[in-house]
């Protein structure tokens, strides 16, 4: 009934989506995996009309159909229920559910609430959940509100002729076992009102919830499995599978760390939500990957290191000082450097410089009584272009202008330049062609070999196998396993997606 | 290295050219005013048949009428260049007719109480006045930051107090100063111009070595530019917000001051329509409402174009509501331009 043919969706450097077929019969729940990046929300995306593709056709019921925006996928029945959930908190529940489509409940100028109240009811009645309409939303459980969001998507059903299809993303990343339970019940039972593509990092409540499997990798569906055929470990093989090559990530500049130098130490630590119990050594010279599906608290770990995050419990030790005062000053004072993912955001200043950028750490060392000199500003800045090959015309250019490679190595001169010998790499070649890649992954060996410590969280698990000595895994914010990782002995991608997921 | 550059940020060339246009909008605005003003005054002229050669005769566009415009725009230079910093912040500070009410008044009591001429001990009141703008700055700074109040609205108050307070002090009266030595700010005069127009082009360069040569001014850039980012960097973003609001009171200190140095009268009123002038010259000039773009020359070139155009209005003589009007319109147009809409999504 909906289907796509030959989808392609290009962005600037990147192929998102390559030549994807995919179809979804009445009544079907369809699962979707695949690694971070493979293409799964671009995917999604493309369904729900927030992308338009580049090539291909999109049909519904044999009619070709293009959408400008999601509002134009609604009219055709596609509704989509957000992982990062939409509902408006300071509104209640039926303003929620029917928010845009007050029109149908005005008489005479103002809204009749009984009567929204009243089609509230029918809705939430759909997806089992009684509650009262007039509930500020604010005051639900999350699983509450997630089925209010379902019940909102379902009002489809009244507004669109023909067939409903509701994207699901990652609908249980934050639900206990027994609300999971109850939320695939209802779905099943919905499957008379709607077909549904399911999203999730869970293999098992993929495979234990739908028909049919996509398998992306690379933005390509790798394979299809029908629900009696599909088994974990072939699907996990099928998304990771692809040979590594060695010299791709410098494993031959890989040394070995010094044991007895201790620079970040971990003992027990916890941080609420987000990861408990955690305790690591990172040495001299060490990059330690941690490992684990989004939202597994690897990225909390890195703010801690930092200071942006305050652990509830547990002592973190940073170069034998033990932290009380988790800031950013003192974990810079302490020598970390962040090279946080968001590079656009997070990792240069837009409007300012080369240099700039590069001082911006450190500026007590380029002044004096306050006042800059920025002559040796210039000098540093020039030295470390050269050093990093930085692709600039001149210190004076805009990091702005610079792009995506470049700037991450005017993010990396910053820290060490300004003598930081812990660096966090959050994520460090997202978005970066082949070639800025392998830069980054000899800059990786270099520090390494001048004794820097590295915590790195990788885009793709290939990366973190090929650079690290040491992969700690986490799964929900717990530690898993701890893998060594010495040239020649690395464990493999199988080894590691066993305990992600 | 094998360094090959990425394609992702490959900037549209239309991109560039805007880039380009709002840079210099400001200048080139300020160029088309100074030959519009004398046009329409050739063309009055014109018309009630007295010919005058265009520009050479002008009233306008003549030493005279600059220094008139130099020395109107003195004072509110001043202002504006202590805004201009908050501003670069992304905050911003509405606080300065309260300030400059009541730096004015408490300068005036202070100079008439030390001995009523600049040749005795009253001198100290120049300087005395300087730090009373820097305590209403730092404890605006303080109310922003710490009680975590947004700083239109911290600032706001804090002007309302300010005023307020001058009120208090002077119970409505006018405060003289006759010292012909403070006086010679205006009186005397090198090469046409009189001092206090050379004491505002120092304190200029001042705000200039500031912003671009100071671990301060680099801070304002980088809160604007990206607070987290700099918060992320080991900035105590709090300590160059307070910072910044206490060098604008500072700069609106010196506006008070040149304000009384101009008329000899310090009073409540001093402060008054300031506020207008200064933002509205920080706009105009091409600084981004939203921080980490622009600086002192933009609002040098803001200033002077709101100055022209009131001063233009005169000369042709066209009431003061089309001045205004005006002035709000050129405020829509420059924000207009230098806002990157399709980066921003919600507005309010």
């Amino acid at each position: 009934m909906y289907e796509l043919q030959q989808v392609d969706k290009h962005f600037p450097g990147v192929h998102a989506l390559k030549a994807v077929d995919f179809k979804i019969g009445r009544g079907e729940i369809v699962g979707l995996v695949g690694e971070n990046g493979a293409g799964k929300s671009t995917l999604m995306k493309v369904i729900y009309g927030a992308y338009q593709p580049d090539g291909g056709t999109v049909t519904i019921d044999g009619t070709t159909v293009r959408f400008q925006n999601p509002r134009q996928a609604m009219d055709h029945g596609i509704g989509m229920v957000f992982q990062e959930q939409s509902l408006i908190t300071n509104l209640t529940v039926m303003e929620n559910i029917f928010l845009g489509f007050e029109q149908q409940f005005v008489r005479w100028g103002v809204i009749d609430w009984k009567a929204m109240a009243a089609a509230a009811r029918a809705q939430l009645a759909k997806v089992k959940l009684d509650i009262d309409p007039s509930t500020i939303t604010a005051q639900l459980s999350f699983a509450q509100r997630q089925l209010v969001e379902l019940a909102k998507v379902l009002t489809l059903e009244e507004r669109v002729d023909g067939d409903l299809v509701i994207l699901l993303d990652e609908p249980t990343s934050v639900l206990a076992r027994e609300e999971v339970e109850l939320l695939f019940k209802l779905v099943r039972d919905l499957t008379k009102r709607a077909s549904f593509i399911f999203v999730s990092h869970r293999m098992d409540e993929v495979l234990e919830l739908s028909d049919r499997i996509y398998v992306m990798k690379d933005g390509e569906v790798v394979d299809v499995v029908e629900h009696d055929q599909a088994e974990v470990d072939a699907i996990q093989r099928k998304m990771v599978g692809r040979d590594i090559d060695k010299e791709y990530y410098r494993e031959q500049k890989q040394e070995d760390y010094d044991r007895g130098q201790v620079l970040v130490s971990f003992d027990k630590v916890s941080h609420t939500g987000k990861f408990s119990d955690i305790s690591f050594d990172l040495h001299a010279g060490e990059v330690l990957c941690l490992v684990g599906t989004e939202g597994s608290g690897r990225e909390a770990v890195l703010r801690t290191v930092y200071g942006l995050d305050t652990p509830t419990s547990g002592t973190v030790t940073i170069k034998g000082d033990e932290i009380t005062n988790f800031n950013a000053q003192s974990g810079v004072a302490h020598g970390v450097g962040y090279v946080p993912r968001e590079r656009k955001v997070e990792g240069i200043v837009n409007g300012m410089n080369v240099f700039e950028n590069m001082t911006l750490s450190q500026m007590q060392n380029y002044s004096s009584n306050g006042v800059l000199r920025v002559g040796d500003e210039r000098k540093l800045a020039k030295d470390w272009i050269n050093r990093l090959g930085i692709k600039t015309p001149h210190e004076n250019k805009d990091c702005a202008g610079l792009s995506g490679g470049n700037q991450q190595k005017v993010v990396l001169a910053k820290w060490r330049s300004g003598g930081s010998d812990i660096i966090l790499l959050d994520h460090p070649t997202r978005g970066l062609d082949i070639g800025a890649k392998e830069d980054v992954y000899e800059m990786v060996r270099e520090m390494s070999a001048d004794g820097v410590g590295i915590i790195l969280v990788a885009d793709t698990l290939e990366e973190a196998i090929g650079l690290s000595h040491t992969i700690l895994v986490l799964k929900d914010g717990e530690f898993q396993k701890r893998f060594d990782g010495m040239p020649g002995d690395k464990p493999t991608l199988f080894d590691l997606v066993h305990h992600m997921i | 290295m094998s360094a090959t550059t990425s394609n992702l940020e490959a900037p549209a060339p239309s991109r560039i050219n805007r880039e380009v246009l709002v840079k210099w909008a400001p200048l080139l605005v300020l160029g088309v005013l100074l030959l519009l003003f004398p046009a329409l005054e050739w063309l009055e002229d014109f018309r009630e048949g007295k010919d005058h050669i265009y520009l050479l005769d002008s009233r306008f566009f003549s030493i005279r009428n600059a220094a008139r415009i130099a020395i109107a725009a003195a004072p509110a230079l001043m202002v504006a260049i202590g805004v201009t910093f908050i501003i670069l912040m992304g905050s911003i500070d509405l606080s300065m007719e309260g300030t400059v009410s009541v730096c004015a008044v408490l300068f005036a009591f202070m100079f008439l109480a030390l001995g009523g001429t600049l040749a005795s001990w009253a001198w100290i009141a120049i300087p005395g006045a300087l730090v009373v703008g820097a305590v209403m700055g730092f404890l605006n700074g303080l109310v922003h930051v710490k009680l975590q109040i947004p700083s239109f609205m911290a600032s706001l108050a804090m002007g309302f107090v300010g005023t307020g307070f001058a009120l208090l002090l002077t119970g409505g009266d006018r405060i003289r100063i006759e010292d012909e030595l403070f006086r010679s700010l205006l009186t005397v005069r090198w090469l046409n111009f009189p001092i206090m127009v050379y004491v505002a082009l120092a304190m200029l360069l001042l705000a200039w070595f500031i912003q671009s040569r100071t671990t301060l001014g680099r801070n304002f850039y980088a809160v604007g530019g990206g607070e987290e980012l700099a918060k992320a960097s080991g900035l105590n973003v709090s300590r160059v917000r307070i910072m910044g609001f206490t060098l604008a009171g500072v700069f609106f200190a010196m506006g008070a001051l040149l304000a009384v140095g101009r008329i000899g009268i310090a009073e409540t009123a001093t402060g008054n329509n300031f506020m207008f002038v200064s933002i509205t010259a920080v706009v105009v000039g091409g600084t981004a409402l939203w921080g980490g773009i622009g600086g002192v020359w933009n609002t040098l070139i803001g200033v002077l174009i709101v100055n022209v155009i009131n001063n233009g209005m005169v000369v042709i003589g066209l009431p003061n509501w089309i001045q205004d009007a005006t002035l709000g319109l050129l405020v829509i147009t420059a924000v207009v331009l230098s806002t990157d809409r399709k980066s921003v999504s919600f507005v309010k």
